[in-house]
């Protein structure tokens, strides 16, 4: 990684609706090699996509989550790849992580109710025939994510004009 | 009753600091974006925070000695070593104090007799000029000008110095300008300060917030000047601990045994979890490579950029500041005075910056913007004020 790249991305995290020119001025570099820059982190799939945060809890869209533990026997020559494949193709799964500790899987499920979450765990993940066992949690309650606190106050404390 | 009689003239004469009629106007105006503040926008990192939070937890609630917690001196001692180049003993030569502001008032009580001046230079900090009448000194002011990025000049300094003049203020990296002295302009002071043995205060706050491949040089780290020398610093911009307020002053052993005797005499000991903070702040920093303080730096010089970019787009004529967290542009070709600039900038364009000629009388002309400030908001106070440029111009 280049200290371009670094900044950029660090700018991008923060904020990805940045137009061009001003990462450029931001950087000390063209705004040619910003784009460029940009453009061979996209190709390399450094950077996947650029979508905003939402906090979901203050829409009307109902939505249940839940974090479950799942311990799988893995397969000879393929490991836990190939389990984790067929966990991650269901639409329920928003993000599958390897572990280490007393489970090997962790899976990140959304659904619309908490009926269709535990129809999910039960008749599509725990009949998985690698799938040796499973442990349901359901997130009550969104803090942090990716940086950002959801429920604190983050206001600005500060004189308006200090010395 | 009438009190007057009872008021210090020397006090009551010392006009109020510029900046809190901005204060006051500012603070009625509702959602104004400031660009008048003069502390980082960071929350003091968590681990310091946390820190204090368990110092308190375990009751460590005494005084602590009257120069500074013990591992804090030590490490102070470690890191201006190792950042700056400059050896000060934890031991007699490093003195914990209520942030910088405090090392500058005991420097000129423990340095200045009645009639004593003070060169001071232009546009700089508002405390330094109260702060020497308050010793009975006299400050003078030594303006420094845009075309020389407002580095202090050799010749400017010369021509201010009398019989009478004792010590100067060197306050870089420069609040407000943004200026900053590097080696060679330190250097082209030296044999002034030598030929007229001055003692140099100098005030080194901003030390850790150099950018564009500059880094902040201490002038006792310059030539033979570190026996002139005392050095200033403090936690507040570096680390994003203003509130703690915790700072230090460095120097002979002689000079810090006078400032240490008012120090115990009239504030005992900075607050002992404000030192256990500053003391994880530069442990742990010296452990991970002042993580903290350089993704600090890094936001502020996005910013920095941002803002000087801005203004030169404005029509603006804007020096580029190496340091500190202000840009410091000419607002000369509005026909406005700054004080007019920044009021009415305030009025219509419910944006706050602070006019130069709070900073000294070189600095009308200018106004200060400080760029701590998360960057949607300062984009919209720069169209604000680009706005308010194009309608008077």
């Amino acid at each position: 990684m280049t200290k371009l790249e670094t900044s950029l991305l660090n700018l991008l995290k923060e904020d990805c609706r940045i137009p061009l020119e001003k990462m450029a001025v931001m950087t000390g570099a063209r705004i040619e090699e910003v784009a460029d820059a940009i453009t061979d982190m996209e190709k390399r799939r450094i950077i996947l996509r650029y979508s905003p945060m939402i906090n979901w809890d203050l829409t009307d869209r109902e939505r249940v989550e839940a974090m479950i533990e799942v311990r799988v026997t893995p397969q000879r020559d393929m490991g836990f790849d190939a389990v984790a494949k067929r966990i991650y193709r269901f639409d329920e799964v928003k993000s599958v992580y390897l572990m280490s500790g007393s489970y090997d899987l962790l899976v990140l499920v959304e659904a619309r109710t908490l009926k269709d979450l535990a129809m999910f765990v039960a008749s599509k993940l725990s009949t998985l025939e690698t799938v040796t066992g499973t442990a349901t949690s359901f997130v009550l309650k969104r803090y942090k994510e990716e940086g950002v606190v959801f429920d604190g106050d983050e206001s600005d404390h500060r004189l308006v004009i200090s010395p | 009753m009438n009190y007057d009689r009872y008021i210090n003239p020397a006090i009551a004469a010392v006009p109020p600091s510029g900046i809190r009629r901005f204060f006051d106007m500012a603070s009625t105006m509702k959602d104004a974006i400031s660009l008048g503040v003069g502390e980082p926008d960071f929350k003091t990192p968590y681990h310091i925070r946390n820190a204090a939070i368990n110092s308190i937890v375990d009751g460590e609630t005494q005084y602590t000695a009257n120069r500074g917690l013990p591992e804090l001196r030590k490490e102070i001692s470690i890191y201006l070593s190792g950042r700056f180049c400059t050896d000060y003993r934890p031991e007699d030569q490093i003195l914990v104090t209520i942030g910088a502001s405090e090392a500058i008032d005991i420097a000129l009580r423990a340095l200045l007799s009645p009639g004593d001046e003070v060169l001071v230079p232009e546009p700089s900090y508002v405390s330094y000029a109260p702060g020497v009448i308050f010793a009975g000194g006299t400050p003078v002011g030594v303006p420094t000008r845009e075309e020389h990025s407002f580095r202090l000049q050799p010749e400017d300094l010369e021509a201010c110095i009398t019989p009478r003049t004792k010590l100067l203020i060197l306050p870089y990296p420069n609040n407000p300008t943004g200026g900053i002295m590097e080696k060679q302009d330190l250097e082209a002071i030296a044999p002034v300060i030598r030929k007229h043995q001055l003692i140099v205060i100098s005030d080194e706050i901003y030390a850790e917030l150099v950018y564009d491949g500059h880094r902040h040089v201490s002038v006792a780290a310059v030539d033979d000047l570190y026996p002139y020398v005392v050095t200033i610093n403090g936690f507040s911009k570096a680390f994003a601990m203003t509130g703690w307020r915790v700072g230090y002053i460095c120097g002979a052993p002689e000079l810090i045994a006078v400032m240490n005797k008012i120090h115990q005499y009239s504030i005992m000991c900075a607050p002992r979890q404000g030192q256990v903070a500053a003391y994880e702040a530069l442990k742990t920093g010296r452990e991970n490579g002042y993580e903290d303080v350089e993704r600090m730096r890094e936001s502020y010089d996005q910013r920095r950029r941002l803002m000087v970019s801005a203004f030169r787009g404005m029509g603006l004529s804007c020096f580029e500041p190496y340091g500190a967290f202000y840009v410091f542009p000419s607002i000369v070709s509005t026909g406005l005075s700054s004080e007019e600039f920044c009021g009415r900038l305030l009025k219509e364009k419910n944006v706050a910056a602070v006019p130069g000629n709070a900073f000294g009388a070189c600095g009308e002309g200018f106004i200060r913007c400080c760029y701590a400030t998360a960057i949607d908001k300062l984009n919209i106070a720069l169209d604000r004020i680009a706005e308010f440029v194009r309608e008077n111009t």
